[in-house]
């Protein structure tokens, strides 16, 4: 079965921030930030708390609106784009705590990522028989066959969303992402509170992602090992300015970086990371 | 588990799923049995609380997308309900259009008067849309009390029976052939909407709307649709209401009546078509319920008649609060529950 | 045309008078609304239920005024208290939307309960300041009005006072914001929920017998309240300004539209004034804009 997706590999990068400044009232949440994603790359966006990772994500999304600055998605500027078409785009995200709608099945959530891409209207859904029948099985089918075992959902898919753990709502987010068709993804802190298992099913699952789908990565994380693995390509930011980006080598030997860390449970990690202790 | 318990399993769950198919299939034919023969077998006075109840299923069902799917509050139902049951009023005084064209016809005015209304209430959101509805729907009422020209003012317009083939139906049993089997379509429609694309977006409206924009939901365009379609299903059950009462007033479609499909809906269980079926054949029949009973009381209590109307806006009260307080799923969750700790207790 | 000053002057007076009644009202609203953030729409319903309880005593039973409205003052506080304690507190974290629509059960229940006790006719109540007209200039205007005006200013302009000078505003604040943090403060409140409701219940009884001595008794007097209520909403649903100005303003817009359009224009006007403000600022003239949803 062919996995629909819209990802292409091409010179030109396909996220570039430009000299983003986001404010609240007198606050600063971002300054200046500029930096670009290269397509089919697994970038991860680090930082201590309230450096203004996901303030920058709720910017590429459309949910906040920046002071000054532009967000281009491959090539054309998004700033006036509004967010239901920037998912039509190819722009899907997922929230660190988990934005799943309660009161459906897995199932039905996952079909919701895939909205925007379908065709049959309310009228067709009120009739059912013919045009949305036809739409609602083979997007079953499809969701069935590509993303649902690739997630290890199948145990869970008609479970109402609700009644489910975390780690696996986390998942099943992940799961309605994939289904939008995305060319990039946006994961904010995609293993947070999962088991060490868990998180390195994660780790290959985006892996995976890349590879078979095509699919940029953008990541915020706070799981050094998980970012060590698997990132090309690694941001910094401190107090909503970005202060390094680079290969995850060369970022952990920033000394920038790590005055930033400084006294924080990272610090360690990156310290034990560079005396040359690996994760298994 | 050893492969021999693994086919007893495989087999007691083939005959499990082969008996719930039974089951279904004998409980639809039950009921298609049921729904040819009932205008034969039972007199005017219950098809006439079978007819009422269909017409108010389909009123609630229209609510219940708006309100329990999209998650958006309204009190105005009753004046769309009105804006049909006019519309067939005047097509009828003017054109004298069958009801197979007025009927729909009252839906789709109805749709037109729920979107001129949605457009600038949508502005705001959760308790301040509910309060922009009930200014609406006020307004509403204030133009049939006071256009004259068009609606007859306070004394109403009449509505000549509805014909076919040279039939009048003027009396319930033969109403019922075009009440039920529009409520039967309409309540499909709704089933079948919230299995598809559209349907879902409402509920992801209702439950996450941020969430439902950055999946590619429009939010402004969808609410619309929602709101457009629940007036529609008004305008039929408004339409419907016309044909069988053959008057409409100002009166005929008060706040009270917005106040009883927030009652069926909170009553039968809101968000599940279910809850909309259940909820109005149980609201429809309380005040019936009511009459009775303090008729019955006739030799003790000496003005049990007139104190009607008032038990029956206590009754509705205490439904409201009590269901709120202490069921807000419903009936539906209610019944759900004790199926479940009945299905538990045989299998134990 | 010879513009009849006397006339325009009768109805500004009884639109200012119909207005003072309408802020008085409102008070009772936006104290619930400010400390609980609870919209209760049982507050028509309430007024009524204090109004019938002085014709109750004062009409039916006979006892002196001096001793009924005391009485239903108190009854007020008792039937807030009592309301705050076994329906709206158990609901707390409940979706607004649900709240009010309890509020709308309960004063169904009123109406009900009222119309049982007492009928649906009309009824007028005894009167308790004297019948003597009073001309203030050219201007007729009823000694009943008078008193009800300066009664009501006096209730606003005390709640005005209180919730701008006394410290204790500042925990009402707090404790509509964040009850969490405000109870880990130190504020008691669960205390502060139950007062909000009961002082506001008397009110209402309050400013049901003012408006029943004005025009009298009916199971209808509770739709007044919605009509507060959009007033509310136009003045800021938190703002006790606000709402005086706006049912001011509303008082002699609605009086002015009842005397030259048509009595039947007077509700509506105010419910056609809602929807426009609503499209155009939504937390009203001085209300405090809500980031979140309602």
């Amino acid at each position: 079965m062919m996995i629909e997706t819209q990802g292409q590999h091409s010179s030109q990068s396909i996220l570039q921030i430009e000299g983003l400044c986001l404010r609240f009232g007198g606050i600063e949440a971002l300054r200046k930030v500029s930096f670009s994603v290269a397509p089919g790359s697994i970038t991860a966006l680090i930082g201590p708390n309230g450096a203004g990772k996901t303030s920058l994500f709720n910017c590429i999304s459309g949910l906040y609106k920046p002071f000054s600055g532009d967000i281009l998605f491959e090539g054309s500027s998004i700033a006036c784009v509004p967010p239901p078409d920037r998912a039509k785009l190819g722009l899907a995200r997922s929230f660190q705590n988990i934005a799943l709608f309660r009161g459906m099945t897995v199932l039905e959530n996952i079909k919701l990522g895939r909205h925007a891409h379908m065709k049959s209207t309310m009228l067709d859904g009120l009739i059912y028989r013919g045009r949305a029948k036809r739409e609602e099985e083979a997007l079953s089918a499809e969701i069935d066959e590509t993303i649902i075992d690739i997630l290890h959902i199948r145990h869970v898919r008609d479970e109402t969303v609700a009644s489910l753990p975390y780690g696996l709502q986390k998942r099943v987010e992940i799961a309605r992402a994939m289904a939008m068709k995305p060319k990039i993804l946006l994961l904010d802190e995609p293993v947070a509170g999962m088991s060490r298992e868990e998180r390195e099913d994660i780790a290959s699952l985006i892996l995976e992602l890349r590879e078979k789908w095509r699919v940029t990565v953008l990541m915020v994380e706070h799981d050094m090992g998980l970012v060590m693995d698997i990132s090309d390509h690694v941001v910094v930011l401190s107090f909503g300015r970005m202060i390094a980006e680079g290969r995850p080598e060369e970022i952990q030997q920033n000394p920038e970086v790590i005055t930033a860390y400084l006294g924080s449970n990272a610090a360690g990690q990156l310290a034990s990371l560079q005396s040359g202790e690996r994760r298994s | 588990m050893t492969p021999a318990a693994k086919m007893n399993l495989a087999k007691a769950t083939a005959t499990h799923i082969g008996r719930e198919l039974l089951y279904r299939r004998l409980l639809w034919g039950v009921s298609a049995v049921l729904f040819v023969a009932a205008p034969f077998l039972f007199s005017q006075y219950w098809l006439y609380w079978v007819c009422l109840i269909a017409i108010n299923v389909v009123s609630a069902t229209g609510l219940n997308i708006l309100w329990g799917y999209t998650g958006l509050a309204s009190l105005g139902h009753a004046a769309f309900m009105a804006v049909g049951a006019y519309s067939v009023a005047l097509l009828d005084k003017h054109l004298g259009w069958s009801f197979l064209v007025t009927i729909p016809l009252g839906g789709f005015f109805a749709a037109a008067i729920g979107l001129l209304v949605a457009i600038p209430s949508l502005r705001v959101r959760g308790l301040y849309l509910a309060i922009a509805t009930i200014a609406a729907s006020v307004i509403l009422q204030f133009i049939f009390s006071n256009w004259d020209a068009v609606t007859n003012g306070m004394k109403g317009l009449i509505v000549q029976p509805a014909q076919f083939a040279g039939v009048q139906l003027d009396q319930p049993r033969l109403l019922y052939w075009v009440i039920v089997p529009t409520t039967i379509v309409m309540v499909k429609m709704a089933s079948n909407l919230f299995r598809t694309r559209v349907g879902r977006a409402f509920i992801a409206i209702r439950d996450r709307d941020i969430s439902a924009e950055l999946i590619g939901i429009p939010l402004f365009k969808y609410k619309l649709l929602s709101f457009g379609l629940s007036s529609f299903y008004a305008g039929v059950a408004g339409a419907l209401w016309a044909y069988f009462f053959r008057v409409v007033t100002p009166e005929s479609f008060p706040i009270e009546t917005s106040i009883f499909f927030l009652a069926v809906l909170i009553v039968g269980g809101i968000g599940t078509i279910g809850g909309g079926i259940i909820g109005a054949a149980f609201m429809t029949l309380v005040p019936e319920l009511l009459r009775i009973g303090l008729t019955a009381l006739g030799p003790w209590m000496a003005n049990s008649a007139t104190i009607i109307p008032s038990v029956r806006i206590i009754v509705f009260g205490v439904l409201i609060v009590g269901f709120l307080r202490l069921e807000p799923q419903g009936l539906m969750e209610l019944f759900g529950r004790l199926r479940r700790s009945f299905l538990k207790a045989r299998v134990s | 045309m010879t513009v009849d000053w006397v006339y325009l002057l009768e109805i500004t007076l009884s639109g200012i008078g119909a207005g003072a009644l309408m802020a008085v009202t409102g008070v009772a609203f936006v104290l619930i609304y400010r400390v609980t953030r609870v919209v209760n729409l049982a507050i028509g319903e309430t007024l009524m239920l204090g109004a019938y309880a002085f014709f109750g005593m004062t009409s039916i039973l006979g006892w002196p005024v001096l001793v009924a409205v005391p009485l239903v003052i108190a009854g007020g506080v008792l039937f807030g208290a009592g309301l705050e304690r076994t329906i709206i507190r158990p609901m707390l974290g409940q979706s607004p939307v649900s709240v009010f629509m309890v509020t709308i059960g309960i004063g169904s229940i009123i109406v009900g309960v009222v119309q049982l006790i007492w009928g649906i006719a009309p009824h007028r109540l005894i009167p308790i300041v004297s019948e003597k007209p009073v001309f203030l200039g050219p201007a007729y205007v009823s000694s009943k009005s008078i008193v009800s005006f300066t009664i009501a200013a006096a209730v606003i302009a005390f709640f005005l006072l209180v919730l701008r000078f006394w410290r204790g505003s500042l925990h009402l604040k707090a404790t509509a914001s964040d009850a969490g943090a405000a109870y880990s403060c130190g504020i008691n409140v669960p205390r502060v929920y139950l007062l909000s409701w009961a002082v506001a219940s008397a009110i209402a009884c309050a400013a049901g017998i003012l408006i029943g001595m004005v025009g009298g008794i009916s199971p209808e007097m509770g739709v007044f309240g919605l009509s507060v209520l959009c007033v509310v909403i136009m003045g800021g649903l938190d703002s006790i300004l606000g709402t005086l100005v706006v049912a001011l303003l509303v008082g002699l817009i609605d009086a002015f539209a009842g005397s030259f359009l048509g009595g039947e224009f007077k509700q509506i006007s105010t419910f056609t004034l809602l929807l426009l403000m609503l499209w155009v600022r939504p937390h009203g003239l001085f209300g405090t804009a809500e980031i979140d949803r309602l």
